[in-house]
């Protein structure tokens, strides 16, 4: 079943031109890959998704409902979640204020005044959320920023997975992040896939790419430009596709090593 | 340096606590209390109930434009209209109530909406014309002062009627009626600020903009409303001095906005938004108010006042960004 499909996705700032016609297709708990070089379009594709940016032109569904006009905190209602490479959290808040940021839940104050953060409540659910992803932080009540950089991530995954999404899309999710974390990473995307959630991942390590997705999606001048099946390609091809022919060797060599 | 392996001190523990659960900044309750202190110590006339009941009415103008300088701060923003947009309030009111001859109900609601619509006005102009606030608002301080000179042709409006001197002079149960009206907004404020999604979106969007939308909060609606109440709380505070003095003074709050943002400021809001608490702003806006009352007791010109004011701000910035830069070392 198609969950998310984008069709003929045009974006440009100005006179620069990003995606010039992007089609894209994601099944429910399907896990997708999406690489390609630096400028390719990657991140800007992603933020049409989530809506931070506009499509210029092009369709976007997601479970069967065009999406297109829907801002980002409808789009997140409806079940599409971001972990961005910068994190986007706010530093001077705390753990509970930085997951439920948009989405307080709310009691009235002496049975009577509504609107009043709950916070106990958010803070009951904020360290349940923690402790299901088997993190460990010093204390839930203190800011972010004091956090370290694995810290900080775990944060942002539970930001994106509290409120029961169907499509978590993950920017460079491991690139800041030690061996150790990287593979509590992967496992969770595995985790994730087996409860159903869809999963796009950008990543520049073509070798977690290769070993959690299920397709790879390649993203070159803006176009999606091959669409391969995970179990079916290797390295050299994937490297092929991303640099566009050129010294294909060298480049899957260099990627190798690294 | 021991002490950083061990346990938190009690010191630290009773900060922390002041910090999460009433949102002040410790050292600014034992600045206000060593000020107060030393006051006491040079003027037998600063421990009084009547000198009290000055100094906070002294403070209370001050303390609603603070207020309006913690959510604008606290967001990432930043409002130097405060003053301006306060003395075009009073003017407003007074012109509708003496010149038009409005019921005074008209005169208290043309003050507060000057207010508003001049923050309004900073408010689209920051989120749609992309002009930096800085400028904006500063924009707004000389066009705010000028229209306030033009509508009362450069005097004060002096015979307002009673109910509105009554707003500035009267003493239900001997306490100032502005005083009530900084406390009981203050209350409002603080509630808004801490324990609402409007406070926390306020304080998330002065942290991290992108952060803020991301979560799905409108940003620029929430800047424009901001700023708009930001605008009313000058409005409400030129209210307030036009009736305590009885005139509607094109000239009121010159400057006020330097001691509002200082306020703000030694109370705790980091200048670059994210932290702010309108219980600490009070405890700054009454330490400018000790130091302003003190330095008037001990007869000191109120030109050194002036230089005492502006040179608390830049400490008080200094101590803050001495600390963050000392907390993000560890």
């Amino acid at each position: 079943m198609t969950l998310l499909s984008l069709h003929g996705i045009r974006k440009s700032f100005g006179a620069v031109d990003v995606l010039h016609g992007v089609d894209l297709s994601v099944a429910a708990g399907e896990v997708v890959g999406l690489v390609g070089d630096n400028g390719a379009g990657k991140s800007t594709l992603m933020k049409t998704i989530t809506g931070i940016y506009r499509a210029d032109t092009g369709s976007i569904e997601f479970d069967g409902e065009d999406i297109l006009a829907l801002d980002p905190g409808q789009r997140r209602r409806l079940g599409i979640e971001m972990i961005y490479q910068d994190l986007s959290l706010a530093k001077q808040q705390d753990v509970a204020s930085n997951i439920f940021l948009g989405r307080e839940p709310t009691k009235r104050l002496f049975g009577l005044l509504p609107g009043f953060v709950d916070k106990g409540e958010m803070d009951r659910q904020a360290a349940r959320m923690i402790e299901r992803l088997g993190a460990h932080l010093p204390s839930i009540n203190r800011s972010v920023g004091s956090f370290s950089g694995g810290q900080q991530q775990t944060v942002a995954i539970a930001r994106a997975l509290t409120f029961n999404p169907k499509l978590v899309i993950m920017d460079e999710p491991t690139a800041a992040l030690a061996v150790r974390e990287v593979q509590s990473v992967l496992d969770l995307i595995r985790r994730l896939k087996s409860e159903g959630i869809a999963v796009i991942l950008i990543s520049h390590r073509l070798n977690d790419v290769l070993s959690v997705t299920d397709r790879i999606v390649v993203l070159r001048h803006g176009r999606a430009d091959a669409d391969l099946v995970t179990a079916k390609t290797n390295m050299n091809e994937v490297v092929s596709r991303i640099v566009g022919g050129g010294d294909i060797a060298a480049a899957a060599a260099h990627e190798q090593r690294g | 340096m021991a002490s950083e392996t061990t346990r938190p001190s009690f010191w630290a523990r009773v900060q922390h606590i002041s910090v999460e659960r009433l949102h002040i900044r410790l050292e600014s309750l034992v600045v206000l209390l060593a000020l107060s202190a030393a006051m006491a110590l040079l003027s037998p006339y600063f421990l009084s109930l009547s000198n009290f009941l000055n100094i906070l009415l002294a403070t209370s103008t001050i303390g609603v434009l603070a207020i309006a300088a913690t959510f604008v701060i606290g967001s990432g923003g930043l409002d130097l209209s405060l003053g301006s947009v306060m003395g075009l309030a009073g003017v407003a009111g007074a012109f509708v109530a003496v010149n038009l001859g409005w019921p005074s109900v008209l005169a208290v609601i043309a003050c507060i909406l000057a207010g508003a619509i001049a923050g309004y006005i900073n408010g689209q102009l920051v989120t749609r014309a992309f002009v930096p606030a800085f400028i904006v608002t500063l924009g707004m301080l000389g066009l705010a002062r000028g229209l306030a000179l033009v509508i009362s042709q450069g005097r004060a409006i002096y015979g307002l009627p009673p109910e509105i001197v009554y707003i500035g002079q009267g003493r239900p149960l001997g306490i100032p009626m502005p005083v009530i009206i900084l406390v009981l907004t203050a209350i409002v404020a603080h509630a808004a600020l801490a324990y609402t999604r409007f406070g926390r979106h306020t304080l998330a969007l002065g942290d991290s903009e992108g952060a803020a939308r991301a979560a799905g909060i409108r940003v620029e609606h929430h800047r424009r409303i901001i700023y708009t109440l930001s605008g009313a709380l000058a409005g409400l505070a030129g209210l307030l001095f036009t009736a305590r003095v009885n005139a509607g003074d094109p000239t009121a709050g010159i400057n006020y906005e330097l001691t509002a943002i200082t306020a703000a400021i030694i109370g705790g809001t980091n200048l670059f938004g994210g932290r702010a608490s309108i219980l600490g702003t009070m405890i700054g806006a009454l330490i400018m108010g000790v130091l302003q009352n003190g330095l008037t007791l001990l007869a000191v010109q109120s030109y050194y006042q002036q230089m005492a004011i502006g040179a608390v701000l830049i400490l008080a910035v200094f101590i803050d960004q001495y600390q963050v830069r000392k907390e993000s070392r560890v």
